[in-house]
């Protein structure tokens, strides 16, 4: 079952440069799996993430023959419609913890403002779901980070803080921006775990977006890989090591390997014609 | 013997009425030439080791030895021109309104050395830069450039020892294997000894002959690069961390 489907996205930003093309043409449908999207910094991959929740501002423009979640049109959903949409039914975790939590406002306090305020869900009521979806994020005292602020919290806990707060109004469409970028790879495969186990379990839809293609190929049931703007690629992850195009093949081969020779890594001889 | 010796080093410090425990009885010996690697995850105090190398942690406790004499308490020009560390943010390690004349002309002007046009270009090259980006400003300069400017202004003193405190975490797979090769190519041009933070076990087995595993402050176990890619390690701990990066071997 297709949940999203995205139609020739193009996001574009009008610049005193002139037009800056972030996204140029991208599609894909997405049911309810993990499909990973991989690129280099500004290959527009998080751009293509933030376009489905409209969250773009001017001078950034979206632009999309069809961008269509679960039977509702994302291009002409009013913005009423598209907040009732966004963390209810599609949520977003962003990258930084640092950056993307309140830091003056206690964890609790953020967890639960959502229930709180849109839901009008009582006190006691909002902070037990809360306390549940920290569980499920395995934070072991849950009641302790509850009254905690985030600088108080490692990186590790902070993302997983954030994963909590955009699960407890379980989404249909998790789109994760880098969700393990900032994390030591042992927490990294905890939330990793986590994620895997929402998908399978919930039934939910995940856009994992990330620059690190073996963690992707590792992690996702469908890799897309994107190159200044445009998907280049399309693979299932499992066929990651017989991926055809040159950029893929390019990015794979300059990463060092546990074991591997050490002779110099091979340099990424980019091609004008892949980012036609 | 070994030029980096490093016996029982302890870092304390005080952090918000908090005594942090950083690093804890470390010793390590690095043989001149060799290229060492400290892994392990955020916290385990692989950074605070370099950092107290070049005096921007105190030492609580312990030796540091370059080339069997202490090193010298503040550190001097003769450490400075020695011993040099290339820090993991390029974007914060540059000064922002200076521009790369600058930066790389600051430590030959300290040190008193002349000559400075001829050792710019020089500099530039080796990094493989070209001469225009010598009056830049960081900002007019990509992740990668910015690291090249930094591992210059490492080398314009012509330093035996280099600190590397994750020099390519920040940066493109692309632009990390391109770093990387210029390392390794100074490296070998120069007879250059390094000392290597990173928590990616594949970048420690690719530029490292020896890696010491940490985890709260404490080394848990020095593996060889054949331990690490044969997975012949002996503690429950360096397992973990090599399981975790399983995929780190496709």
């Amino acid at each position: 079952m297709t949940l999203l489907t995205v139609e020739n996205l193009r996001v574009t930003f009008d610049t005193e440069a002139g037009l800056v093309e972030a996204v140029r043409g991208v599609s894909f449908a997405l049911g309810r799996e993990r499909l990973g999207i991989v690129g280099e910094s500004g290959s527009g991959k998080t751009m293509t993430g933030r376009a489905v929740l409209r969250l773009i501002r001017p001078p950034g423009r979206i632009e999309a023959d069809r961008m269509v979640f679960d039977g509702e049109d994302l291009m002409t959903a009013d913005d009423a419609a598209m907040r009732a949409l966004r963390g209810h039914r599609i949520a977003m975790v962003m990258q930084d913890p640092k950056y993307s939590l309140n830091p003056v406002m206690k964890v609790g306090a953020q967890l639960t403002e959502g229930l709180r305020q849109r839901d009008r869900i009582p006190k006691a009521e909002a902070q037990a779901k809360a306390i549940e979806a920290l569980n499920a994020v395995q934070i072991r005292d849950p009641e302790r980070v509850m009254e905690a602020y985030p600088h108080e919290l490692s990186g590790g806990m902070g993302q997983r803080v954030m994963i909590a707060m955009m699960l407890i109004p379980n989404p249909d469409l998790l789109i994760a921006d880098e969700p393990t970028s900032a994390l030591d790879v042992t927490v990294q495969a905890e939330v990793l775990s986590i994620l895997d186990a929402l998908v399978r379990d919930r039934g939910m839809g995940l856009i994992f977006i990330s620059h690190d293609l073996r963690l992707v190929a590792r992690f996702c049931d469908r890799v897309l890989v994107m190159y200044r703007g445009k998907v280049v690629e399309e693979l299932a992850a499992k066929d990651l090591m017989q991926a055809k195009h040159p950029y893929t093949k390019g990015l794979l081969n300059c990463l060092p390997r546990i074991g591997g020779a050490r002779e110099p890594l091979p340099a990424l001889n980019r091609s004008a014609d892949w980012a036609l | 013997m070994a030029l980096i010796e490093i016996e029982n080093l302890t870092v304390h410090f005080r952090a918000k009425g908090h005594l942090v425990r950083a690093v804890e009885e470390v010793s390590l010996a690095v043989d001149a030439r060799e290229s060492y690697g400290l892994v392990g995850e955020s916290g385990s105090g692989k950074s605070t080791i370099l950092r107290a190398i070049c005096g921007l942690a105190p030492v609580t406790g312990g030796t540091i030895r370059i080339a069997g004499e202490t090193i010298p308490e503040p550190r001097d020009r003769a450490f400075a021109a020695r011993v040099q560390m290339v820090f993991q943010d390029p974007y914060g390690s540059l000064h922002p309104r200076h521009t790369v004349d600058r930066a790389l002309s600051e430590p030959l002007a300290i040190h008193g050395i002349g000559d400075t046009d001829r050792r710019m270009q020089e500099a530039l090259t080796d990094v493989g830069l070209p001469s225009a980006f010598r009056f830049r400003y960081p900002h007019q300069l990509s992740g990668g450039q910015r690291q090249r400017v930094a591992i210059a202004r490492a080398l314009m003193l012509k330093p035996e020892i280099l600190l590397l405190d994750e020099p390519t975490s920040a940066l493109d797979a692309s632009v990390q294997a391109e770093t990387l090769n210029l390392l390794n190519r100074l490296r070998a041009e120069r007879g250059l000894t390094f000392l290597m933070v990173s928590h990616d076990l594949a970048v420690i087995d690719h530029m490292c002959d020896r890696v010491l595993v940490m985890q709260h402050g404490r080394a848990v176990e020095e593996l060889t690069r054949g331990d690490l890619a044969g997975a012949r390690m002996k503690t429950a701990y360096a397992r973990s961390l090599f399981d975790a990066s399983a995929d780190r071997m496709l």
